[in-house]
């Protein structure tokens, strides 16, 4: 396998009116766990059922219910840490977070702070060939999800919806490794491409199954060395913490701000409050969530309604040998077998299935040629038609059918692309269909050797042109390729052209 | 038959059933009756003939075919603690106005399966939160012993239980114990109450109070019914976490009465201080007897007792503040009226102002407090530290052999109702000091009824056992029954 | 560490109880005696001392990840002081 080394990129400079300013970023990841049931009882996971009905009277919290933990949900928090090359803790604990809400209704969340399941661990979030980020994984705990207040369904009154109450997330928290907007929207992004390839979160930030708190920070630059080398914390200054954001491009937009919000009161002569603050889109702001600061006093305590979380090292390990091939390991493996760019094999390990579909295609092929069509032609159809690649209507071993019939030079590449539209929309064996489409490259040398010769004969005035510049030799080539109907292989007329025009 | 079939065991009610003596239709009858005469002591406080009608009628139908689990037609008292399918269950509390479970805890359900008849839910202590049983939304349960006008309290906070059982309202009833609160209404009350061992008996579908400490378990007439009842209670639930997932052994064939050889355990610190001399006599004759059968009698020391107490009031109400924070009238119960311009904290905040007794809010705030940022180690975390001290003593006292370990169940007998009312909260709660240690190790303990003070109330020994050795400590109990000979009942007053 | 009106106040807020202003000091009392009581667990050494977490070793149950309850709105909502097109209602939560 490629070993890949990274430099690591320079972090984000701001210029204030004064300064020069840098950021420091640490991420919560909020990952909902893939799972049929929730995290403590046996109701539903799915989306889009009326409401409160995927609730048991556990989740409602009714008197004397009491929480079992669903051991898939383990599996799944294990299988993260593995693939985020964590430390499993063999004993972890639940704790109960305490704090009123409408949509919690046991008056706490089972949360794990004391004893998580997953200690450290790291992402390596690329920045460009050769350099990435190594964000350093702090610990990932399960914890319950709350449920859904609605607000606007009634001018007094908000509406609880306890559907999504008790379904298990992970929290991914990291170190504050990360040095700017651009580095905290890949960090998500890898992230969430680490998790889907596991099958341990979807990913869907749309739905919140995937969201982000952010804690931001500035400081002057060469503080943060300082931090890193003593791990003192006062190096860096005060942080917020950006709460609950399920888009890319708001995370980078909302850090970018909150950035700019406190280097300006600093440079004032002020000092930023640490506190929670919510992003708000349409106005590219950042606001303080003083609601939720109120009673910031949660009141943990292990959970006594949970015996300690105890696993044995042989389940974690027969985790550990089921484990899926992971992006890093792919792309190095790409860019290793198949010669891939360091660019297209980001463009095919992007997405597990994507993956699995070039890897199809290339086996056995040249995997260059096999990179070019599925990202060029079968994504760039996708993509216009709004496909995902599991929709594709031409399957990884019909492409491959083109590619094979190219490389034995019974179609040009222009015919291939035909073939591809053909069977996009018709269907079918390639082989058969461009046989049955009379799609087959001339190589009778005879035949095109007589082509030329017509066309040559034809057009004295370009002959001449031509031995002047020979450059023009191509439009010989194209007027044969086009009296053969397209059938003529390309390269034989090109050398033929070429000795017959004495060049 | 002379005696009125409510004032029968559950192993009389059993065997006459069987013998087809009587009907459970009848026997349920006869409690009914005496529970509508019997509204004086405020021991029943949703009645459910209905329902006891009803399963009565199963029973009898299935007594017919032979098919007669040991509980089968034997009408029960339920704990207004436990969560019974469409019947009120407020844990004596006015937060919980107007709840009807749509779910059967496990132990009811058990019961039931059995063929247990419900005769209704009893009245506690609101939460499980006392030992008097004058916490409760419904009013104090009244002890049917008396020994002058006054009204005694029958204990807390399975006080209803206590009541209900010594007044012969029925052949025996649930309660739980999380501090003391089934063997101190026992001792009260002249009946026999077992804590079993954490784990033994599900707590789903039982109002929590302080989870790591609370149990389920069985007050009866004697220890016999006492085991008859607790195997019905007992085993293994996959809906809570906590239960043992260990088998159960047949209690009432434990029952020898043969307790030769074994080694009877006196822990010197519990000799408090100011022990009245009645109690200190009357432990000092629990002890004789259970020489006298052949047990050897040692001096054991247990030297974290007298910590036991106030570990127990940090870890019982920090676990209560959480437990009870669901109480929000968001989903079930009370919700108070709002005035113009209130939001949700306010409703919370009146919800629960409104609905939480005195000492239930007082637990629930010293709770908030020891679990707040700053405090946690100094107090929680110290408790759940001594707590393990508490349990390694006891450990270390097993492990010198010791069978069973032998105390009084209460400083005094029964006091009387609203005596309490002026003293400061911590006097009260010196009433679970000889029955707090058992919860905070989760071992098995049970009250038997050994002889009445100089006033003619009752008093009550304890003994605790091995953990999970409930059926070696009711065998214990029935020695200790058996010689001490008690048989007195309370003069019908009410 | 004893308990004074300020403390007694954030504490009935952090319960979500309400307590009039006036009843504040009464209740610092109060919480101060058994606060006091409590501190008698000062006295031991806990030094190297594990807290207790279960009375015998036992192995943390487990469910399966199939879905076995749900799909009872009405019974969820059964006891709800104010429920309306199955939601539960409460008063307006402004963020």
């Amino acid at each position: 396998m490629l070993d890949l080394t990274y430099t690591a990129p320079k972090p984000k400079v701001i210029q204030g009116a004064k300064d020069d300013w840098e950021l420091v970023i640490g991420m919560e990841i909020h990952a909902q766990v893939s799972s049929n049931a929730k995290l403590f009882s046996g109701a539903s996971t799915a989306v889009g059922a009326e409401p409160n009905s995927n609730v048991s009277f556990v989740d409602a919290a009714m008197p004397g219910m009491l929480p079992v933990i669903n051991e898939f949900c383990v599996e799944q928090a294990v299988r993260t840490g593995l693939g985020l090359k964590a430390a499993i803790n063999l004993r972890s604990a639940f704790d109960r977070k305490n704090y009123f809400y409408p949509d919690l209704p046991q008056g706490y969340q089972i949360s794990q702070l004391y004893h998580p399941i997953v200690g450290e661990g790291e992402v390596i979030v690329e920045m460009g060939p050769g350099v990435a980020r190594h964000v350093r994984i702090e610990r990932i705990h399960l914890e319950q999800d709350a449920g859904k207040s609605i607000h606007d369904m009634d001018p007094t009154q908000s509406f609880v919806d306890f559907n999504r109450t008790g379904v298990a997330l992970m929290e991914i928290v990291s170190r504050p490794d990360i040095r700017g907007p651009e580095e905290a929207a890949a960090y998500v992004v890898k992230l969430r491409q680490i998790l889907r390839y596991l099958g341990t979160c979807d990913g869907n930030m749309q739905n919140g199954n995937l969201r982000a708190d952010v804690n931001v920070s500035v400081c002057r630059p060469g503080q943060y060395e300082k931090y890193q080398a003593t791990g003192d914390f006062s190096h860096l200054g005060t942080r917020c913490e950006i709460k609950n954001m399920n888009s890319m491009r708001f995370i980078q937009a909302a850090i970018d701000y909150e950035a700019r919000r406190q280097i300006a009161i600093v440079e004032d002569g002020g000092s930023v409050t640490q506190e929670t603050r919510l992003y708000d889109p349409d106005k590219n702001e950042t606001r303080s969530m003083r609601s939720k600061e109120e009673a910031h006093d949660y009141r943990y305590f292990p959970d006594p309604d949970l015996l300690p979380l105890e696993i044995e090292q042989a389940w974690v390990d027969d985790i550990a040998a089921r484990m899926p091939e992971l992006p890093d390991a792919k792309k190095a493996r790409f860019m290793g077998d198949f010669g891939l760019t360091d660019y297209d094999a980001n463009v095919l390990t992007a997405e597990l299935e994507a993956a699995s579909f070039f890897e199809a295609v290339a086996l056995g092929r040249d995997g260059k040629q096999a990179a070019n069509w599925v990202i060029n032609e079968l994504f760039g159809r996708l993509n216009k038609e709004g496909l995902a690649i599991g929709e594709s209507p031409v399957s990884a071993g019909q492409l491959g059918g083109i590619l094979d019939l190219m490389q034995k030079g019974e179609i040009s590449g222009k015919m291939a692309k035909d073939l591809f539209e053909i069977l996009w929309t018709e269907g079918g064996d390639p082989a058969e269909v461009a046989a049955a489409k009379g799609m087959k490259q001339v190589t009778d040398m005879g035949a095109i050797e007589a082509a030329v010769d017509a066309i040559i004969a034809a057009n004295p005035d370009q002959v001449e042109k031509a031995k002047a510049n020979p450059k023009l030799a191509g439009w010989f080539v194209g007027q044969v390729i086009k009296a053969s109907g397209g059938k003529a292989n390309p390269a034989a007329v090109n050398d033929l052209v070429a000795k017959k025009l004495g060049m | 038959m002379s005696k009125s079939l409510n004032s029968l065991t559950i192993a009389e009610a059993r065997d006459g059933l069987r013998k087809g003596e009587f009907t459970a239709s009848e026997l349920t009858g006869a409690c009914l009756t005496a529970i509508d005469g019997a509204d004086a002591l405020g021991a029943f406080v949703h009645k459910t003939p209905d329902i006891a009608r009803e399963q009565a009628t199963a029973a009898d139908a299935r007594l017919a075919k032979g098919d007669a689990p040991d509980l089968c037609g034997i009408p029960l008292g339920i704990k207004d603690l436990f969560c019974t399918k469409g019947v009120p269950g407020q844990a004596a509390s006015n937060i919980l106005a107007g709840f009807l479970p749509e779910y059967e805890s496990t132990v009811t359900s058990k019961l039931f399966g059995a063929g247990a008849v419900m005769l209704g839910k009893l009245n506690m202590d609101e939460f499980a939160m006392g030992s008097s049983n004058e916490s409760s939304c419904y009013g104090p349960a009244v002890n049917p012993w008396r020994s002058d006008d006054r009204e005694l309290t029958p204990g807390g906070s399975s006080g209803g239980s206590a009541s209900a059982v010594a007044a012969d309202l029925c052949l025996g009833a649930t309660g739980t114990d999380t501090g003391g609160s089934i063997r101190q209404p026992a001792a009260f009350t002249g009946i026999v109450g077992l804590k079993p061992t954490y784990g033994r008996v599900s707590r789903w579908g039982i109002v929590a109070y302080a989870s790591s400490l609370d149990q389920a378990g069985p007050m009866a007439k004697t220890v016999r019914d006492t085991a008859i009842f607790l195997q019905a209670m007992a085993g293994h639930d996959a809906k809570d976490s906590t239960s043992a997932d260990i088998p159960v052994p047949d209690f009432e064939a434990a029952l020898t009465g043969d307790i030769r050889g074994k080694k009877i355990g006196i822990p010197r610190e519990y000799r408090a201080d100011g022990m009245p001399a009645e109690i200190a006599a009357l432990w000092a004759k629990g002890a004789d007897m259970l020489r006298d059968a052949g047990a050897e009698i040692v001096d054991i020391s247990l030297p974290h007792t007298q910590y036991a107490l106030p570990a127990y009031y940090v870890i019982a109400p920090a676990e209560a503040s959480s437990n009870l924070a669901r109480y929000d009238g968001v989903r079930y119960g009370h919700r108070a009226k709002l005035s113009q311009g209130d939001g949700i904290t306010e409703m919370y905040e009146k919800t629960r102002a409104e609905g939480f007794g005195a000492e239930v809010k007082r637990r629930i705030m010293i709770g908030t407090y020891v679990l707040s940022a700053g405090f946690y180690d100094a107090y929680y975390n110290r408790a759940r530290k001594v707590r393990a001290l508490i349990k390694r003593d006891f450990d270390q006292v097993f492990a010198g052999g010791v069978d069973a370990i032998l105390t009084p169940t209460t400083p005094s007998a029964a006091f009387g109702l609203g005596e309490m009312a002026s003293a400061d909260p911590v006097q009260m709660y010196l009433n679970d000091v000889f029955t707090v240690t058992v919860n905070l190790a989760g071992l098995p303990g049970i009250s038997v009824p050994v002889g009445l003070d100089s006033q003619g109330l009752p008093l009550g020994l304890q003994l605790i056992g091995r953990p999970w050795e409930e059926a070696a400590l009711l065998n214990h109990a029935y020695v200790l029954e058996k010689a001490a000979g008690f048989v007195a009942k309370p003069g019908k007053w009410w | 560490m004893s308990i004074d009106v300020d403390t007694a106040r954030r504490v009935a807020k952090l319960a979500r109880i309400r307590v009039d202003e006036s009843d504040l000091p009464a209740l610092a009392d109060e919480l101060n005696g058994i606060v006091t009581f409590m501190e008698q667990l000062n006295a031991v050494n806990v030094d190297g001392v594990e807290p207790m977490t279960g009375v015998t070793p036992m192995r943390l149950k487990r469910r399966e990840d199939v879905v076995t309850d749900g799909n009872m709105p009405e019974r969820i909502l059964k006891n709800a002081p104010d429920a309306r097109e199955g939601f539960f209602a409460v008063p307006k939560v402004v963020e």
